[in-house]
């Protein structure tokens, strides 16, 4: 073959090559822009309907909000948090998450401390236990749990929750937790036991502040996790106006007739405002335990 | 004062205070009266807290659990395997499963699909971050939330009045003489419509997972077999697929779990009617709709044993990854 036939052939070929690649960029962009679409329509959705005066919600679709925009209205949001029954729910999601996500943190830090740093018998058994307890399906503990609240006179107050999403969240919290504990190095919990802190000191003052972004981690991952359960809450805490949680109120107004539309986008897009916040503000810390929470199941 | 806010401060203040009081007077107790044997009492006093919370609400219930479901509706008597024979053979009950395992197949295949696909492009594009946030951030919202807004998408009027659902105003606007879909009811699309919601808020971990695999592979080979000339389909066939595999095992794995125990969506979307009901909703329904205690166990079993194998192999996929 000549160098000029080389040179001919080539041409057309490095053409249709680039062409190739252009229309290959153009698709890699077309399908995530569908993909980003198709994922933000429905928060949009929320967002504008919970906007929207109710006479307008029931008569036209959500995206006529662009056609008058001047018909936007906080009213929606006002109604809910005076006096609603949302309002409340809110404050009583906090009562719950809080004392949840605090307990957690500090019982799994603790224990997954003695896990890594505490050698004792029968650990690994234990260890083995735990992670077979991580996946455990819920559902599975729901009757005898509830049984046993009643009996003690728990079920229907923020007690049962703050034990039940405690319990639950705790294999997963330890087995975090003794993971991390075990990277630090030996020579530091030696050393400060050579200035001869109590154990109590090593374990609070020295460990803990080292494992902060884990404990960061694992703080806005309970947090995320029990603000929107709704299972747990429904069984053990139920409907009760001064008690229910945002996700079992907001679940009960769907199933009712009698609650406008308008008044139930306002209240989920409350109820999703915390943790969005803590997803954006804390991505890094959420991402991390949430993949990490993979095992959780 | 609220109730509520007394609560909250009591929980958050004193709870955490508390435990941690209970650590000073355990060691206290330690030191006093254990003296050389103080490092092997110590651990358990440490634990106990902990231990106390999941014996009782993980350990103890199972085994309740697995007792009651050998007993009848409201456990005053034996009767053997009765509840999981008719979880086999009650028609209304293996409808259920059939439902589920739609969701089994489904869940985790879309999620898997869409995850890698959104992985690998996200990779090779400038606007990385913002694309990954619109994706991920579902992780996030409630799956209460997330049936609230898909509610709005899926609305539906009969045909000839104006539609203010999203997806039948779309598919009109777009395909002509196209008739609006009751897609809640119709029991042609009912359970793919639901599954759709769970692959919204689900897809973002996947897309978490994977991306951080993509992230993981050499660039310096990708590079090599460019030049090299290989085509971006060989390139992503021969040398990134094999170093995903273990990440793309977790997520498989992970999906069918959350596939076998998904039970917020329906409930809130559906309520389980038009024959979406899954074991989840089912078993919640036996127990709290008809007080049948020995079947909504013996169903809540059989929900652990679906998802016990699959757990074991999560837990091997997790290994394999963390390994490479």
């Amino acid at each position: 073959m000549s160098a000029v036939a080389v040179g001919q052939s080539a041409r057309p070929h490095g053409k249709l090559r680039s062409l190739r690649r252009v229309s290959a960029r153009v698709s890699v962009h077309l399908v995530l822009l569908v993909i980003c679409a198709i994922w933000l329509v429905p928060t949009l959705s929320l967002l504008a309907s919970s906007l929207r005066p109710a006479a307008l919600l029931l008569s036209s679709g959500w995206w006529h909000v662009f056609d008058s925009p001047s018909q936007l209205t906080v009213a929606n949001f006002r109604q809910v948090l005076e006096g609603g029954q949302l309002g409340q729910s809110f404050v009583n999601s906090l009562a719950i998450v809080i004392p949840v996500t605090a307990v957690t943190v500090l019982l799994g830090g603790i224990a997954g401390y003695v896990f890594a740093w505490l050698p004792f018998p029968g650990e690994r058994l234990i260890v083995v236990v735990l992670v077979a307890l991580l996946g455990l399906p819920v559902q599975v503990t729901l009757v005898p749990v509830l049984q046993l609240f009643s009996r003690l006179h728990l079920a229907g107050h923020f007690a049962a929750a703050w034990i039940a999403y405690a319990g639950y969240t705790l294999p997963f919290a330890i087995y975090l937790m003794r993971s991390f504990f075990r990277r630090i190095p030996r020579e530091i919990i030696e050393a400060a036991q050579v200035d001869s802190a109590s154990a109590v000191k090593i374990c609070l003052r020295v460990a803990m502040p080292m494992a902060a972004p884990a404990l960061a981690s694992l703080a806005t991952l309970v947090f995320v996790w029990t603000w929107n359960d709704l299972l747990v809450s429904l069984v053990y805490v139920g409907s009760g106006p001064d008690v229910a949680p945002m996700p079992v109120t907001i679940a009960n107004l769907i199933g009712s007739q009698g609650t406008g539309l308008e008044l139930l986008a306002a209240g989920a897009v409350i109820s999703l405002l915390l943790p969005v916040a803590v997803f954006f503000a804390l991505q890094r810390y959420f991402v991390r335990g949430i993949v990490a929470g993979a095992v959780k199941g | 004062m609220s109730r509520q806010l007394l609560d909250l401060i009591l929980g958050t203040a004193l709870l955490p205070l508390g435990l941690v009081a209970y650590l000073v007077a355990a060691e206290g107790a330690v030191l006093r009266h254990a003296g050389r044997r103080a490092g092997s009492l110590r651990p358990w006093l440490w634990l106990a807290p902990a231990f106390v919370l999941i014996a009782g609400v993980l350990v103890y219930p199972l085994l309740k659990s697995v007792y009651l479901s050998l007993r009848n509706a409201d456990s005053t008597a034996w009767v053997g395997f009765k509840n999981y024979r008719a979880i086999f053979t009650d028609p209304s009950l293996v409808a259920v499963l059939k439902v589920n395992a739609l969701w089994i197949v489904i869940f985790p295949l879309a999620a898997v699909v869409l995850g890698l696909l959104t992985a690998v492009l996200l990779d090779r594009v400038r606007y990385e971050r913002v694309a990954k946030a619109i994706i991920t951030v579902p992780t996030a919202i409630s799956f209460v939330a997330g049936s609230v807004m898909w509610r709005l998408i899926y609305t539906y009027n009969p045909p000839g009045t104006p539609q203010i659902g999203t997806l039948n105003a779309f598919l009109k606007a777009i395909l002509p003489g196209f008739v609006p879909k009751a897609w809640l009811i119709d029991q042609r699309f009912n359970n793919y419509a639901l599954i759709f919601v769970g692959v919204w808020l689900g897809t973002g971990l996947a897309t978490l997972i994977l991306s951080a695999a993509v992230k993981g592979i050499s660039r310096e080979l990708l590079e090599a077999a460019r030049i090299d000339g290989a085509s971006e389909w060989r390139v992503f066939r021969y040398i990134m697929f094999p170093e995903l595999v273990p990440a793309l095992g977790v997520v498989m794995t992970t999906s069918v779990i959350a596939a076998i125990k998904v039970f917020d969506i329906v409930y809130v979307v559906t309520g389980g009617n038009y024959n979406t009901d899954v074991i989840a909703t089912r078993m919640y329904s036996e127990q709290f709709a008809y007080q049948n205690t020995g079947l909504a166990c013996a169903i809540a079993v059989v929900l652990l044993l679906a998802v016990t194998p699959v757990l074991l192999a999560n837990r091997a996929a997790l290994r394999r990854e963390v390994a490479q």
